[in-house]
């Protein structure tokens, strides 16, 4: 046999919990059979999850990379794997592989600056990874302001760990939002680009957006117009992939593949790019 | 080099299918040597060599899935080697471009144990069809290369070793060969210089094409009329011998899950369509993504070569004759 790295042979890893997190979210913990982690990753990197029969897609860790213990993957229920995934119980094994992707520059780029996350719905899946990381190691890093929005108050993923951890964190500030009122919700109303100027952050910092297109498409037009440069913005994508190594052919952007050059791009990066995500 | 008379051929065939298993283009495609075939004198085949390295379905690996455990068995073999005989120039180019994508980090294993296994023993190209247009990707077909390169004239077969691998190939024919002379193909080569010449494609240039060319091309309205009556049905991309894109899919047996990878296509909807949405939504973005990816991103990403070879079987194969020329000559530069 030829030796080399396999990537498309997966591991067999198992669910060790489940946390429900919105009525469509769910944070699945996973580890490997003999209960440590199936592999190390960077803030922003993906892996592909499956169980054989049920399907095969790439997922963004949620977890960060600092948590020794464990991996986490945030799934919202959204297609026929997931709906798989919504209905298993801990217990359950499934088969991993990567990790897969650019992770975000949290050792270079993000290394002692003020950080601004900006997320939307499920789109604080893969910042938590960063925001975990960069929490975890403070000294590295400058002053964390999180702007997070939902649907509604019963869609902002993460609630418990947001109220009881970050935001008892002393460099860590995180505005929450919500597109509606709604009872028992005394916080913010309003749409996330909004919300973005209305908090009218200064540009000495980093932002990393991740959220519904749309949603991105606007914060970022804010950002622009609030002083920021493309350069200090950045994001993940998204794009259906089946190999994860840029050889399946389908999660192209022009001649990027988003899987192994991304997710992660800078905004002007994707200036660069032909118009087609 | 080294030559045997043209009816001794069976005699080779003979020889490589005891030691091998030998593929010979008979008729319209491949087909495993048995004694008595004959090697099709037509131009090409119908479907490229490509199936040889990375099949239209090949299985990868199985599952038990038991309750809620799940068991893996690794269901890769040894191969035994193989020769893949009478690959054109083109076809022989193709692997050039299969090999960046499956050969890069991370290497494919799958693609790889076949290639180490694989023999490709090329042949010059004496007719070539009007389809053809190999010369404007650089390709000569009088020099095929692969492990050997083979000529014919009326009366001999030469044969010519370019790798250690075709070496030792050709050693265990040894006894059938005479030695022969680089000048005796000579001829052979100036009579294809010269039908080369009469080709209708001959002066097909990639002009307007290649690395950094998105932004130029990427918008241009000629996309719209191009793709117009393009049906999506994927032929030009089966019988492409550089087309690599795949899927991974499941299949459920009483005994467990078979999964296995087959080629797909992006001319396909459901090709990128994913439950946050479809980032190519008419035929207009699948057929761009398409010619892009052979003339401008494979290139962008590897040196400047192209991800066509110019072999005509899209040209031949399209069932509303759309094809990569038309493209070319539609967008490209060349007056």
């Amino acid at each position: 046999m030829t030796n080399v790295n396999e990537t498309l042979i997966p591991e067999i890893a198992e669910i060790k919990n489940i946390r429900v997190e919105t009525p469509d979210v769910k944070t699945f913990v996973v580890l490997a059979p003999d209960g440590v982690k199936p592999f190390e990753h960077k803030p922003g990197q993906c892996a592909m999850l499956s169980v054989p029969g049920a399907g095969e897609a790439m997922f963004s860790i949620t977890s960060s990379p600092t948590d020794t213990e464990k991996m986490e993957f945030s799934v919202k229920k959204c297609g026929s794997f997931t709906d798989f995934l919504h209905n298993c119980e801990p217990g359950q094994q499934l088969t991993v592989r990567g990790p897969y992707g650019r992770a975000f520059p949290v050792d270079t780029e993000f290394k002692s600056k003020d950080l601004l996350f900006i997320a939307g719905g499920i789109g604080l899946a893969p910042l938590r990874s960063v925001i975990n990381y960069c929490r975890d190691k403070k000294e590295d890093y400058g002053k964390l302001d999180i702007v997070y929005g939902s649907r509604s108050k019963d869609d902002l993923v993460f609630y418990k760990e947001i109220i009881e951890q970050w935001r008892t964190d002393k460099n860590v500030n995180v505005y929450l939002t919500t597109d509606r009122e709604q009872e028992g919700w005394d916080g913010h109303v309003g749409f996330v680009p909004n919300f973005v100027k209305e908090l009218g952050f200064d540009t000495n910092r980093v932002a990393i957006i991740c959220g519904p297109p749309i949603m991105i498409k606007f914060t970022v037009a804010n950002l622009l117009d609030m002083g920021f440069e493309k350069t200090q913005i950045y994001t993940t994508m998204e794009m259906k992939m089946k190999c994860g190594v840029g050889k399946c052919g389908r999660c192209n952007i022009g001649s990027k593949y988003v899987c192994k050059d991304g997710p992660v791009f800078r905004f002007d990066e994707l200036d660069t790019l032909p118009n087609e995500y | 080099m080294f030559k045997i008379k043209k009816d001794e051929i069976d005699k080779l065939f003979e020889k490589f299918g005891e030691a091998y298993d030998l593929f010979l283009p008979v008729g319209d495609s491949y087909k495993k040597y048995e004694k008595g075939d004959k090697q099709s004198e037509k131009y090409n085949t119908v479907r490229s060599p490509k199936d040889f390295f990375f099949p239209q379905t090949e299985n990868m690996m199985k599952f038990k899935v038991e309750g809620k455990k799940i068991e893996l068995t690794d269901i890769r073999t040894e191969k035994d080697d193989f020769i893949v005989f009478g690959v054109r120039a083109c076809d022989a180019k193709s692997f050039d471009v299969l090999d960046r994508v499956f050969l890069s980090e991370p290497v494919d294993s799958y693609y790889a144990e076949k290639r180490e296994h694989g023999i490709i023993v090329t042949e010059a190209c004496r007719r070539p069809s009007e389809t053809c247009f190999c010369q404007t990707f650089g390709i000569d077909p009088s020099e095929p290369g692969g492990d050997i390169s083979v000529w014919r004239d009326n009366e001999n077969i030469y044969f010519k070793a370019n790798t250690g691998k075709g070496e030792k190939t050709l050693d265990n024919i040894k006894d059938l060969l005479e030695k022969a002379d680089e000048n005796d193909i000579k001829p052979i080569k100036e009579e294809i210089k010269k039908t080369l010449d009469r080709l209708p494609l001959k002066d097909v240039k990639t002009d307007g094409f290649g690395a950094g060319m998105t932004d130029e091309l990427f918008e241009r309205p000629e996309w719209d009329q191009l793709s117009r009556s393009c049906l999506g049905c994927g032929t030009c991309t089966f019988v492409c011998p550089t087309c690599q894109c795949y899927d991974i899919k499941d299949y459920k047996t009483n005994k467990g899950v078979l999964r296995y990878r087959c080629w797909d296509s992006c001319m396909y909807s459901e090709f990128t369509k994913m439950s946050a949405g479809q980032p190519r939504l008419t035929q207009k973005e699948r057929f761009r993504q398409r010619f892009m990816h052979k003339l401008v991103y494979f290139p962008e990403n590897n040196e400047g070569v192209f991800g066509c070879v110019g072999c005509g079987r899209c040209l031949n194969s399209c069932p509303i004759s759309m094809n990569v020329v038309k493209v070319i000559k539609t967008l490209g530069r060349q007056k």
